[in-house]
């Protein structure tokens, strides 16, 4: 009898081909409707915020925090992570999805106190996106600033 | 103290299992086993500020509901061995420091629980201890928190992750008197084929089980004919098939009905645990309560009851390492 059955290439195979794969189409359908409806409801907040004629400025910013309001508040309700397990990208991608990605640390980190829980842990999940995000916007200026000249 | 071939212990005084207990959390006790464990949890908090306190608090509870099956004292029992998946094994020492009891603190991932029979036995047959408390347990939420996301984090599982079962198992062993004798115990090898997907620790596992079940049937010359059922911890639906094929290749007899996972029995298919159930609690309650009283009902002769380990960390997976399997075996005879 042979200890080593397989070597490490063909039982790669044969787990790739036992493993059942994830049902892609109908993930697709499910984020993209999810997705769309808190785009919408994006939408509906922002025209509202022009009809209270907050301004230019303090519109898209009325627009985002009300989401991160909502986004915030269902994970402390415990809904978001079921919306989540549902929709997948479909509600991690807006804005509501980075609100839970912050809030979900806060709650289960709390019982390590406010400095080593929450406020080391907060932004474990959002950490990456905001120091790629912030140095992504960081390295446009300077392309920006550099190719300006030749634009106008 | 003898010994047959590379990995396997005879134990020539075979130690008794003069009682076990399981418990389990709610989802658990909502599976197909319910009717099996001895307890099923109302409050996966237990009624303590912190999961790990939880766990903790579960632990203790199960080696004194075993303690008292047996009409003992923790006080009269000569070590506790266990440990649990948390860092530094938290849940089984803080238990440990409130029963007072020696103790070997062990981690083998979700192996443990065997492993801590099959050391346990050793210790009682060589004459080292009398009695040994020996358990394992497990809790999704301290296991998510410490190895995957937050709770209330809204992410998708793979088909093939597993679900941390929520569950305790503990046996006394005793080296006389009534109960199932462990008559052998294969130590495991730590095997690694390469398998990189931390979900997949069913995938990463069954190497692992393979090679200790070759192994204790090489050492002891022994077949899946010799034994009624071959019981394997938490390799889930898609290790369980793996397990098969690797069988299947090598040429060792497997007979499809002999094989029965532990994690692959723990959930029905409808209650969304994906793979099946994992952690050092799924095989030590499931053998503790299915397993056991079957042999104890007369349902059963002789088992061979296996635990496997997925040897990684959240550090190994983000440096990019394979996860190394490990497992150990143990036979269980009816008195």
């Amino acid at each position: 009898m042979s200890r080593q059955p397989y070597t490490a290439a063909r039982y790669r195979q044969l787990v790739a081909d036992v493993t059942p794969s994830s049902r892609m189409l109908r993930g697709y359908v499910r984020a993209f409707w999810v997705g769309g409806a808190i785009c919408t409801l994006g939408q509906f907040i922002s025209l509202w915020a022009e009809k209270l004629n907050l301004g230019e400025i303090t519109n898209p910013m009325f627009t985002t925090s009300v989401l991160i309001f909502l986004g915030t508040t269902l994970t402390g309700l415990g809904v978001y992570d079921r919306i989540g397990k549902y929709a997948g990208a479909g509600s991690a991608i807006p804005v509501t999805g980075f609100a839970n990605s912050v809030a979900a640390p806060a709650i289960e980190f709390q019982r390590e106190g406010a400095v080593t829980g929450v406020g080391a842990r907060l932004f474990t999940l959002a950490g990456p996106v905001l120091a790629y995000g912030i140095a992504s916007s960081v390295l446009v200026g300077v392309i920006y600033w550099i190719v300006r000249g030749w634009l106008l | 103290m003898s010994r047959m071939g590379r990995q396997t212990f005879i134990y020539d005084n075979p130690p008794v299992i003069a009682a076990h207990r399981s418990v389990a959390g709610r989802k658990e006790g909502e599976g197909p086993l319910a009717d099996w464990f001895d307890a099923i949890l109302e409050d996966d908090l237990l009624g303590q500020k912190s999961w790990e306190l939880a766990e903790s608090e579960m632990v203790r509870r199960t080696a004194r509901d075993t303690l008292d099956a047996a009409g003992l004292s923790a006080g009269s029992v000569d070590a506790l061995l266990g440990g649990d998946l948390n860092n530094q094994i938290i849940a089984t020492s803080f238990a440990a420091k409130k029963l007072g009891m020696p103790f070997i603190g062990l981690y083998g991932a979700c192996s443990t629980f065997v492993e801590a029979l099959a050391l346990g036995a050793a210790l009682i047959s060589a004459g080292n201890l009398d009695s040994a408390l020996c358990c394992a347990s497990s809790h999704f939420c301290t296991a998510e928190r410490q190895f995957r996301f937050p709770l209330e984090l809204g992410t998708q599982r793979p088909p093939q992750a597993s679900w941390t079962a929520t569950a305790c198992g503990c046996a006394l062993l005793r080296s006389g008197g009534e109960g199932i004798r462990i008559t052998s115990g294969t130590l495991g090898r730590v095997i690694d084929l390469n398998i990189s997907d931390a979900n997949h620790m069913g995938a990463a596992m069954a190497p692992a089980v393979f090679d200790t079940l070759a192994a204790h049937m090489e050492d002891t010359r022994r077949t899946a004919d010799d034994y009624d059922l071959i019981v394997t911890g938490d390799l889930g639906w898609i290790g369980r098939d793996l397990l098969m094929e690797l069988c299947h290749g090598a040429g060792l007899t497997m007979p499809e009905d002999k094989l029965v996972d532990c994690g692959a029995s723990l959930y029905y298919r409808e209650q969304d645990a994906h793979a099946g159930g994992s952690g050092c609690g799924c095989v030590a309650s499931v053998s503790c309560a299915w397993i056991m009283k079957r042999i104890e009902n007369g349902e059963l002769n002789r088992v061979l009851l296996s635990g496997s380990g997925a040897m990684l960390s959240p550090t190994s997976s983000q440096q990019g390492q394979t996860i190394p399997g490990i497992a150990y075996a143990v036979a269980l005879e009816r008195g």
